[in-house]
């Protein structure tokens, strides 16, 4: 037994070197990433502990979004695609920063027009702050007479199959990118 | 015979590869620092405008040393965390950051300086800026020093 202890640690090691070669930001060392307890586009109670297993992106933004999350969800949407056989080994989750307009049905109806494997998160204004404070994600509502939008955290995070906050992929990433760190994360037993 | 120095000065500012000794950019929050703030003593740590250099020193890392979890630029870090952001694309990063009086970050990534003139204009740009880091540093604005909320825009 003692014999496979070094095979053990060289394989362990050999994992965590792919890791530090992701293309997002990567945290050292990862901690867990917070646990999510509201109402998801899906019917259910939104867990991470669901996807453990997967590959999970975690994403912040709304439905009214003009720009940031469009880009942002067609980026992952390719990302998917790309993944091929992988792709059911990736789950985008996306929480809605707009409690007043995004209900479920409406983050459901347009995350679908992505990819209808996506999965939202909604509820109210006090549970969606308590997410964002754990994740260090902000939304600065701006309001325009009767209309308003939101300034909010671009990025995505990466949390890997046991449920570790991985990595930080800033706004402006490729779908290929993507891919690159949602195989290596993969590839860790 | 000053009109040769400069001329020798700026033949090698022109002339000579850039090299860094690290690809690291570092920046820690010390142990301390929100008992610091805490007491009253305005601290910032990450200046609001950082130049990376494509191939020499593209790499921005983060440290928390502090006992608490901080807004360290565009994410929140857990005490003895560190955050590690690589660039490959040289571009303009604006990071909306609430521990900034200006409410932003910005991260100027500039292409690999490839010829003379290039050379020349990132050590000019590098030795202003080492001279302004070593200007006595701005203070944060009283209502950010504690608030742990950040965000990135870009």
């Amino acid at each position: 037994m003692m014999r496979f202890i070094p095979l053990l640690c060289l394989l362990l090691a050999a994992a965590r070197v792919d890791a530090e070669n992701l293309i997002a930001g990567v945290f050292d060392p990862p901690r867990d990433a917070p646990e999510l307890s509201i109402p998801g586009t899906h019917g259910k109670e939104l867990k991470l502990a669901d996807y453990r297993g997967k590959v999970v992106i975690l994403g912040f933004g709304f439905t009214s979004c003009p720009d940031v999350c469009p880009t942002t969800l067609a980026v992952l949407a390719q990302a998917g695609k790309k993944l091929g056989e992988l792709a059911d080994q990736l789950q985008v989750v996306y929480i809605t920063v707009d409690p007043q307009t995004d209900t479920a049905e409406r983050m459901r109806k347009y995350l679908a027009t992505f990819d209808p494997t996506f999965v939202g998160g909604t509820g109210t204004a006090e549970q969606l702050e308590a997410v964002r404070k754990q994740y260090g994600i902000i939304a600065d509502k701006k309001e325009f007479g009767s209309k308003y939008t939101y300034a909010h955290s671009s990025y995505t995070y990466l949390i890997d199959r046991a449920g570790k906050l991985r990595a930080l992929m800033p706004y402006g990433h490729k779908p290929d990118d993507y891919v690159h760190d949602v195989r290596l994360l993969l590839s860790e037993r | 015979m000053p009109v040769a120095i400069l001329f020798a000065v700026t033949a090698w500012a022109a002339f000579a590869p850039i090299e860094a000794a690290s690809r690291e950019k570092v920046f820690e929050i010390p142990k301390g620092t929100w008992a610091r703030r805490m007491s009253g003593d305005p601290v910032e740590i990450l200046p609001d405008h950082i130049r990376l250099t494509l191939g020499v020193q593209d790499v921005l890392l983060l440290r928390n040393l502090d006992d608490v979890p901080q807004i360290f630029g565009p994410t929140l870090m857990m005490p003895g965390q560190s955050f590690r952001l690589p660039f490959a694309s040289a571009a303009r990063y604006d990071f909306a950051c609430t521990a900034h009086a200006s409410g932003q970050m910005t991260i100027v990534v500039d292409p690999f300086p490839a010829n003379p003139w290039q050379r020349l204009r990132w050590r000019v740009l590098n030795w202003l800026e080492q001279r302004a880091a070593a200007r006595p540093t701005a203070t944060s604005s009283p209502e950010n020093r504690s608030e742990p909320a950040a965000a990135v825009e870009q």
